[in-house]
């Protein structure tokens, strides 16, 4: 009883702090009320797990993992390149390519659109996942086959949303483009693909974890001795804990710097859309 | 109904698109066979075997059909071979988990809307969840909470409880958000009390945003279950189907699985879909 004192003492008092913080409601105090409350449940979960006594096979505390994170820093960095650069982003960039150029082939179809389009939102709602063992018979062991399955897992909500995009033009726009005396090509390149950019991106930045999935619970089914899942799962095997926590920990960092990238690259890209316009001017 | 056309076209272009792709794929195994054999490879001899082999790289479309079949209607429903007995395992798991998952999610955000301390604190790292391979964690989940005794049904709804729990708390944050100040106020002119507002504003107009997640947490849900179903130990649902026939080079087992995955998905988002059109009706919020 004795221990959960100061446990809930330090929760009442981050909360107390945040409540107060948050009736102010400006940019900073924002930044600052999600920071405390990170920071408190790492906290907690490391006085609950010193007070109780967890055993590290059921739940390892935050310093344990850090030590385990910085320990095994060249065991991390290789399992990245396996599952991150080699798996997930080269499937990613082949699959969102593939998407995006089956989008603009059948552009000028509304037939197979009219034809794609409820397969491909049905395909997108399915577990796709499954297909990893067939992939991974197919294309061996090695990072190949955890890219195939990204290209699969990402092509559909990708494709989806760039046929909707290239539909996003309104008359009015086509009309003024066609009276400039613009060909089907330059009327795509100059209008229709920069006015579905919004889109685009839409399905990519929803590609980005789908991506990482796939390529992790790909190598559930077989995988070369190094990569993230078949590290989580052997880790898991040997009861090392902190280990597998720190994988789970490069997986967040990679997912959250995959997706910043690429929302990096949309607000680059699209800075005339007024959903970006409004950010800047910090509306 | 002017899609039903097309879409026949496209599906009747896989399934041909698949049949040369079993041909190809299969022609290797099936010269080695004949030749074996002493059978002279012609073009049928070697068409036949493509798409009759046990263990093919790429089953035919009829072999699929006819392992289904076999598996859906040619067992006794409680047979360990029967597709419907996986499919329950999996569906039950993957209910469950949604059930839990949506109802905290439907909680918590419930409070973010009328705190704001909670709001900011949590809302971040909600968003920022979304993009973290959460199913990462669920060969830990499972073994985690077997080696406290917990074991069968519980731990993959766990998983599923969890990634259908992010949608759900994102979508209806978002929904209870909808009703702009102009309607608060309408409620304020009316003397409404806090859980009036409520009741009859916020919770009716969060309806179309919370079944748009609902639909992502159920396929999602799924997927939960059946990667619950990997880790070594599991030996029954669609997910440990599709070990056990990539261990042992069963294509035909692997693909039926997947086709029941799929189809149970379908139906699963199917029928919040029609929830989802019978709730807005009696709303009159239909289109």
């Amino acid at each position: 009883m004795m221990a959960a004192l100061p446990i809930i003492a330090v929760w009442l008092g981050s909360w107390g702090l945040n409540a107060w913080l948050a009736r102010y409601d400006t940019r900073v105090t924002r930044v600052l009320v999600a920071l405390i409350f990170g920071a408190s449940v790492l906290i907690l979960w490391e006085m609950i797990v010193r007070a109780y006594g967890v055993p590290s096979v059921i739940l390892p505390a935050p310093s344990q993992i850090a030590r385990s994170f910085a320990g095994n820093l060249p065991i991390l960095w290789g399992d990245f390149v396996q599952t991150i650069l080699k798996g997930a982003l080269s499937g990613w960039l082949i699959g969102a390519a593939a998407a995006i150029g089956t989008a603009i082939a059948i552009d000028r179809s509304p037939f197979l659109q009219r034809g794609l389009l409820p397969i491909g939102n049905f395909v997108a709602a399915l577990p796709i996942v499954g297909i990893a063992p067939i992939l991974v018979m197919w294309f061996g062991f090695d990072w190949q086959s955890k890219a195939a399955v990204v290209v699969v897992m990402v092509f559909f909500p990708i494709l989806v949303n760039t046929i909707a995009g290239l539909a996003a033009t309104d008359a009015l726009q086509r009309d003024l483009i066609a009276t400039w005396s613009a060909g089907y090509w330059q009327s795509l390149w100059k209008l229709r693909l920069p006015a579905a950019l919004p889109f685009i991106f839409n399905g990519l930045k929803i590609a980005t974890t789908l991506a990482l999935i796939g390529a992790i619970v790909a190598e559930f089914f077989g995988s070369p001795t190094r990569g993230m899942g078949f590290r989580i799962s052997t880790a898991v095997g040997q009861l090392d804990l902190p280990l597998v926590w720190a994988e789970i920990v490069v997986a967040a960092l990679a997912g959250s710097a995959f997706y910043g990238l690429v929302a990096l690259i949309e607000k680059r890209l699209t800075f005339w859309h007024p959903s970006q316009r409004s950010r800047e001017t910090g509306a | 109904m002017n899609a039903v056309l097309p879409v026949l076209v496209v599906l009747l272009a896989i399934i041909a698109v698949w049949y040369v792709a079993a041909w190809f794929l299969n022609l290797n195994w099936a010269e080695q066979q004949l030749a074996r054999e002493g059978i002279e490879p012609t073009f049928s001899a070697l068409f036949h075997n493509t798409m009759t082999q046990e263990r093919p790289v790429l089953p035919a479309p009829h072999q699929v059909a006819a392992g289904l079949y076999e598996g859906l209607f040619g067992q006794k429903i409680t047979s360990k071979r029967s597709l419907v007995w996986h499919g329950w395992i999996t569906l039950s798991a993957t209910l469950a988990g949604f059930v839990m998952g949506t109802l905290a999610g439907i909680l918590l955000a419930v409070g973010i809307v009328h705190n704001r301390a909670m709001d900011q604190s949590v809302m971040p790292w909600a968003v920022a969840s979304q993009t973290v391979p959460i199913l990462a964690i669920a060969p830990m989940v499972i073994v985690v909470l077997a080696s406290i005794g917990v074991t069968g049904l519980l731990p993959k709804a766990v998983i599923s409880a969890w990634l259908s729990f992010f949608p759900v708390l994102v979508g209806t944050v978002k929904g209870l958000r909808t009703p702009d100040q102009m309607q608060l106020d309408q409620m304020r002119s009316w003397n409404a009390s806090p859980s009036q507002v409520f009741w009859r504003l916020r919770l009716p107009s969060s309806m179309p945003y919370l079944f748009a997640s609902l639909k992502v947490a159920i396929a999602a849900s799924l997927v939960g279950a059946i990667v619950g179903e990997l880790p070594a130990g599991a030996s029954a649902g669609l997910g440990a189907r599709l070990l056990s026939g990539s261990y042992y080079g069963q294509t035909v087992q692997i693909w039926a699985a997947l086709f029941t995955a799929a189809a149970l998905a379908g139906v699963l988002v199917l029928i919040v879909g029609w929830i989802e059109r019978m709730t807005l009706r009696r709303m009159g919020l239909a289109r």
